[in-house]
């Protein structure tokens, strides 16, 4: 087990370092000049020659990205242009947004962790729920009522969605506030109900896949041998769906969830661009926008780092619950 | 009423009052009919089947895929599905008539009363929970005051009763650290421990090799002696009947063809299925170069079973009657010796004289 999960955490650390060499050169093969960006266009030639100095955008790629990468773990100094001393983990200054990119990110961070966590519970609770009982009562009208459920939701959009949520929810009946996001520490219930239209929305799109999902993988464990051997037992049939059945329809599920999981928490864009609230995608996208070297490099490799931990914990959990995983 | 065995045949006893009687046979299956209803049709999978076993014997049911024996043993535990099977007859079980009644009594008696030992080992216990939880849950499932140490006590025990060496750390381990023939007698352990007076084993030594077929099937025989239970042995292999089995039960087309004690069915078989059977199986004893004779054609779509004898489109012997083949079932009937039955339109006169000539000389019927 130890061995599994050191060979696990190796493959990631070096996933982890592909990404950031892969996003440093792409940023440098974009055809347009980082600089022109954060200088207002009467700039003359040798301001911009001076602010490339500054930014080390003449040393060569190599040393920018050791340094680059120095700063994520030791922290550097960046000059009195860009704040000053970045401590580790520096991730650069924006111009910008004129703020160290660790300040946006620990500002944006919590908004999406706070759309995706919830959006990911319901998701799952909803779409696993789903796929039981329809599996359960195949052929009844609650399985039908089900897979007309999960077929709606796999065939809208998110922005269509939302939009409906938004106009009925808000503009109509002004059950909910306009979306917006508060920290749960500030006011849980302001944050709940400034966030709730987006989980739902997600929750809809998202359970309709795993109700799929999970009433197939039912279905076809409830025809295996063992769980005719759990009844042959005698066992009662809640144990012997519970237990015996869910157990094994599960793990599959595991493995999708961990990725869809690990893919949003990297950015929700759409989800954050209907409902108007700033997360992590809306900031990459917006970086992307602009130019913005620093802010590009932390939100990509932030998202790569979800993915990663998602990649791992599936396995982990893989072999928590399929005990035949665990020699490999 | 298509064929159904004459009641009273084998077991023309009083029919058993409804309490556990320690008299007559522990199961006694009663013109049996399991249904199916599929978008295809109405599968007839059992249709009209009827024997008994008692304590400390071992009936065995032999036919081909799809000749009904399985699910002749799903249906006495109650397994099949409700909402697509039609199950008719009765089934008495220690002297209770299991047909219509409730799930949650049928279910008591599953696992306790009545045990069942499935083909393929490593796909009918579960792959994430280790072999002794397993046996523990079956345990504490009918004994849902046994304590955790308790429990775990008995199924050790259990294994090291079947054979298993240390069976205390074999406990803890998964069904993919077993190999085949331990994990069959471990499938053993769990449906024995309960103590069992009817053992349904269906196919139980299938999918090992040879060498440990009979060892598995040495345990059987063990095992029954120790606990004097029924047992039910569904195979095609007829070498596995003709070790174990005290009486034979051959299934053809969902109906049975031949019946009697294993003596009679193997040596003196009356059902041209029955021969057919017994001539395709290469004998140790014989010549080496000598022919099998395969039954010819393929085992009958239970939609839409042949007309009369269902086996009549395989018999060679279809044309002695005329006509009757194709338009009458046979009913299974005495077949010369005590308590030997057969259902077959040959005179017995016809079928000793062909048996004589046709097969005796080849496989194992030699």
């Amino acid at each position: 087990m130890a061995r599994f999960l050191i060979k696990r955490l190796f493959s990631a650390v070096l996933t982890l370092f592909a990404v950031s060499v892969l996003t440093f050169l792409m940023f440098f093969a974009l055809p347009r000049d980082p600089v022109s960006g954060m200088c207002p266009k009467n700039c003359n030639p040798e301001r911009l020659e001076r602010v490339r100095q500054e930014l080390g955008l003449r040393d060569p790629l190599v040393t920018q990205y050791a340094g680059y990468m120095k700063g994520i773990f030791t922290g550097r100094d960046l000059g009195s242009a860009q704040g000053g001393r970045c401590d580790a983990p520096c991730l650069g200054w924006s111009y910008v947004n004129n703020e160290a990119v660790l300040d946006t990110i620990t500002r944006v961070l919590p908004v999406t962790l706070s759309i995706v966590i919830p959006a990911a519970i319901l998701w799952l609770l909803l779409g696993v729920g789903l796929g039981m009982v329809s599996a359960l009562r195949r052929g009844t009208w609650l399985d039908r009522a089900a897979i007309g459920f999960s077929l709606t939701g796999a065939s809208l959009q998110l922005y269509f969605v939302g939009a409906v949520l938004l106009l009925v929810f808000v503009y109509n009946l002004r059950l909910l506030p306009v979306p917006s996001y508060t920290s749960i520490f500030d006011n849980p219930l302001k944050w709940a109900s400034g966030l709730v239209l987006a989980w739902v929305a997600l929750a809809f799109l998202f359970s309709a896949i795993y109700a799929r999902l999970s009433r197939a993988q039912m279905l076809e464990t409830l025809s295996e041998d063992f769980v005719r051997t759990a009844r042959a037992k005698g066992l009662a049939k809640p144990k012997v769906y519970g237990r015996h059945a869910l157990r094994a329809a599960i793990t599959p599920v595991v493995t999708i969830a961990g990725l869809d999981v690990g893919a949003a928490l990297g950015g929700t864009v759409i989800t954050e661009t209907t409902f108007g609230i700033q997360g992590l995608g809306r900031t990459a996208v917006d970086a992307v926008r602009a130019g913005d070297l620093p802010t590009i490099m932390a939100t990509v490799l932030i998202s790569a780092v979800f993915v990663v931990i998602a990649n791992v914990l599936v396995d982990l959990l893989y072999a928590a619950i399929d005990p035949r995983v665990r020699l490999g | 009423m298509p064929e159904s065995a004459p009641s009273g045949q084998l077991d023309d006893r009083p029919s058993v009052p409804e309490q556990r009687g320690t008299d007559g046979p522990y199961l006694r299956v009663d013109d049996l009919r399991v249904r199916f209803d599929t978008e295809d049709g109405v599968v007839r999978a059992v249709d009209g089947v009827s024997f008994a076993v008692e304590r400390g014997r071992t009936l065995g049911i032999v036919g081909e895929s799809g000749s009904g024996k399985s699910v002749t043993s799903l249906a006495i535990l109650g397994l099949h599905n409700p909402k697509r099977t039609t199950v008719s007859g009765e089934i008495h079980v220690g002297g209770r008539q299991l047909v219509g009644l409730p799930e949650a009594e049928v279910r008591r008696l599953r696992g306790r009363d009545m045990a069942m030992i499935f083909q393929d080992p490593l796909s009918a216990l579960h792959p994430y929970y280790t072999v002794g939880k397993q046996i523990v849950e079956a345990y504490r499932v009918h004994h849902p005051r046994a304590g955790k140490r308790e429990a775990r006590q008995r199924a050790v025990d259990m294994l090291g009763r079947v054979g298993i060496p240390q069976p205390a750390r074999r406990f803890d381990q998964y069904p993919h650290e077993f190999s085949g023939g331990m994990r069959q007698r471990a499938m053993i352990a769990m449906a024995l421990v309960n103590d069992p007076d009817l053992l349904i084993a269906d196919e139980p030594t299938t999918a090992l090799d040879v060498t440990v077929q009979a060892q598995i099937l040495d345990l059987l025989a063990d095992l029954q002696a120790e606990f004097h239970s029924a047992i039910i042995m569904i195979t095609h292999d007829l070498g596995v009947v003709s070790q174990v089995a005290d009486d034979v039960l051959v299934m053809y087309g969902g109906r049975a063809v031949e019946r009697g004690s294993v003596e009679q069915v193997l040596r003196r078989p009356q059902h041209p299925y029955t021969w057919g059977l017994l001539s395709s199986v290469p004998s140790l004893h014989g010549d080496a170069d000598a022919e099998l004779v395969p039954i010819r054609g393929n085992p009958p779509s239970l939609i839409n079973l042949p007309p009369g004898c269902a086996f009549h489109p395989r018999c060679r012997y279809a044309d002695r009657n005329g006509d009757r083949s194709r338009t009458e079932v046979p009913q299974l009937g005495p077949a010369g010796e005590d308590g030997h039955l057969v259902a077959c339109h040959l005179s017995a006169d016809d079928r000793t004289r062909l048996y004589a000539e046709d097969i005796a000389h080849v496989g194992v019927a030699r």
